[in-house]
């Protein structure tokens, strides 16, 4: 939002005084009470008030539960059953952290989802979009220190298989393996790390966020129609309507949270880091946390090598690069046309790529033998298929349908019909 | 004007510009040899530190392991498999060609770095051929693997379905090496010294 369209009016001696010298509520104003929004915006588009509620759940859940755990490889498990016990309100604090990481993940893979669907990658919104993917790996590499910090199995063995990850580089690997652990194997040094590491990337994830909303506030939103905003009946002020349309699925979002914290607070997680990490022994089966399942499938896909690539860099390399094609997104989709609305065939092949993601993560939870093998190998084709033929090939050949004149028209079109 | 006086005056005239791009220059080279300097020493930190590196090595007292019994000790943080094999075990060992191994070559610290993965390479000798010391992590991404078990009847992974057989040689699954063999050597008959 430029500061040249700005309404905000002082409206007492103090305010005027502050505006003068700081002027913070003039942005505050221009950026969420008269920030013009399309007037189509649907319920796809208040995922972004979520995340930016969970990113502050998790940040000050975080914080106080720091002040309770201690970082030691004797002590970590044991403090957080304390936490879990004897902490006042502990228990609700760490289940609110645990199932906030996981709502976290929920609401950007349905803010992602949103933005394959309408296109919303798309020039002028390019670095918005890229700014977007730095923010979720980000996430994924908080997610992934702190589940090692209560130190159970799981956390120990979930360290070892993904630090193990970066052995499989030829020559640096692992010297970089052994960088990030701080030894040979997963130990206090770690740990530590960790910790440290845990404790700065949330507030890494907030310089992030600042970016991409500033970004988003340049380029203004997409909405539904893809057609860009052409005059001024084709928005609405931010406040009242996107806030309280953000206000309403922020409750409903906070309604499931709140049920899966006091009703199933370990259904997400694991029972097997409850058993305190041992060394010695490593868990039948390790599974990831249900975030990361679809890119566990596809890692565990590669069986095969390819020339000089073994299948273990090869599996490491299609798991980092299924992120990695992502950056590539707004310059591998050539259809000018925005909007899956007005796409038959991309329509389609979105939703077959979201059911494709979700039999990737429901295969990331099986053991990699026999037919689940042959259908990660499936899933990760069309996943990178998506990417790479699909979407530039459709571009060229697919013939949208009728887009409409202006975000107004659409609009009205559709109060016409109903 | 001499040269005397261009030189010490600040408001020189022609000279003054070569002096700022001195500085500019030997400032940014300050800069940069600089930031390398202070940004080695956070880079550097993250290594092991010298008590990880001291890799103490250990002595396992073996006496108590009869034909076909293993131990798991502790060594620089990972396990390692010691295993008094069966004769059996030995012999499904020995009839292996090298042309069915995934991985050919020994693994062993104790030989060679081009030593084939012969049965008796990956033991601790022809004397003692029955003994197989070997780093329990798996060579796919680190997990333990179980022993006894999979289908050549050494060791299985669990975590992405990689089997070794009784020499510790992978098979069959994504690992791609013979699980390592650490230094070690028998000091008296019943003592290993690892590292």
């Amino acid at each position: 939002m430029s500061s040249d369209h700005s309404t905000y009016k002082p409206s007492s001696g103090l305010e005027k005084w502050l505006d003068s010298r700081l002027p913070i509520l003039r942005m505050g104003h221009d950026s969420f009470i008269s920030y013009p929004v399309p007037r189509n915006l649907n319920y796809a588009y208040t995922f972004g008030a979520m995340l930016s509620v969970m990113l502050i759940v998790q940040i000050l859940t975080g914080v106080v539960l720091a002040m309770h755990y201690v970082a030691g490889t004797g002590e970590a498990f044991v403090s957080v059953e304390k936490i879990m016990r004897d902490v006042n309100h502990g228990w609700l604090l760490r289940y609110m952290h645990a199932n906030g990481a996981s709502f976290f993940f929920i609401a950007v893979y349905l803010h992602i989802a949103r933005g394959l669907y309408y296109g919303s990658y798309k020039a002028p919104r390019e670095i918005l979009w890229i700014l977007g993917v730095v923010i979720y790996l980000l996430m994924m590499a908080a997610g992934f220190m702190g589940y090692v910090l209560p130190w159970g199995q799981m956390s120990f063995w979930g360290a070892t298989v993904i630090t193990g990850f970066f052995s499989a580089f030829p020559v640096v690997g692992e010297w970089i393996q052994q960088f990030l652990l701080g030894g040979f194997a997963v130990d206090q040094p770690t740990l530590n790390r960790f910790f440290s590491l845990h404790y700065l990337l949330p507030f890494m994830i907030a310089g992030v966020v600042v970016l991409h909303i500033w970004a988003l506030h340049v380029t203004g939103q997409t909405n539904p129609t893809g057609v860009e905003v052409k005059s001024k009946t084709d928005t609405l002020p931010f406040t009242p309507y996107a806030t309280m349309k953000d206000a309403l699925g922020v409750s409903v979002f906070l309604i499931a949270f709140a049920w899966f914290v006091f009703y199933m607070p370990n259904y997400l997680g694991h029972p097997d880091n409850y058993i305190p990490a041992n060394a010695l022994k490593t868990p039948a089966h390790i599974v990831p946390e249900w975030y990361y399942l679809p890119f566990y499938a596809m890692l565990r896909a590669i069986t095969f090598n390819v020339g000089p690539i073994d299948s273990k860099l090869g599996g490491v390399l299609v798991m980092f690069g299924s992120i990695i094609i992502l950056f590539f997104l707004p310059w591998l989709d050539t259809s000018k046309v925005r909007s899956a609305v007005y796409r038959p065939w991309y329509k389609l092949f979105f939703w077959v790529f979201i059911a494709n993601a979700v039999m990737l993560g429901w295969l990331g939870a099986k053991p990699a033998e026999g037919a689940y093998v042959v259908m990660s190998q499936l899933g990760t084709l069309y996943y990178f298929g998506f990417f790479v033929v699909i979407m530039p090939l459709l571009g060229l050949f697919e013939t949208p349908k009728r887009i409409p004149n202006s975000i107004t028209e659409a609009v009205l079109e559709k109060n016409g019909k109903a | 004007m001499s040269d005397n006086t261009a030189n010490t005056g600040d408001m020189g005239g022609h000279e003054e510009p070569t002096r700022r791009d001195f500085l500019y220059l030997a400032t940014g080279m300050t800069a940069v040899v600089g930031a390398g300097a202070v940004a080695w020493p956070f880079i550097d930190q993250m290594r092991p530190d010298a008590s990880t590196l001291a890799q103490a090595s250990i002595e396992v007292n073996v006496s108590a392991l009869e034909q076909g019994q293993s131990l798991t000790v502790k060594w620089r943080g990972k396990p390692v498999f010691i295993r008094n094999r069966t004769e059996k075990e030995i012999e499904e060992a020995q009839a292996v060609s090298l042309d069915d191994l995934k991985d050919p070559v020994a693994r062993n610290q104790n030989l060679p770095g081009d030593a084939q993965a012969t049965d008796v390479d990956r033991s601790a000798g022809a004397d003692k051929e029955n003994w197989i010391v070997m780093i329990g992590t798996c060579t796919h991404l680190g997990c333990v693997p179980l022993g006894q078990a999979g289908d050549f009847g050494g060791w299985f992974c669990p975590c992405h379905g990689s089997h070794y057989d009784t020499a510790g040689r992978i098979r069959k699954g994504p690992a791609p090496e013979n699980l390592h063999i650490p230094p070690y050597a028998f000091s008296s008959d019943d003592v290993i010294t690892i590292g």
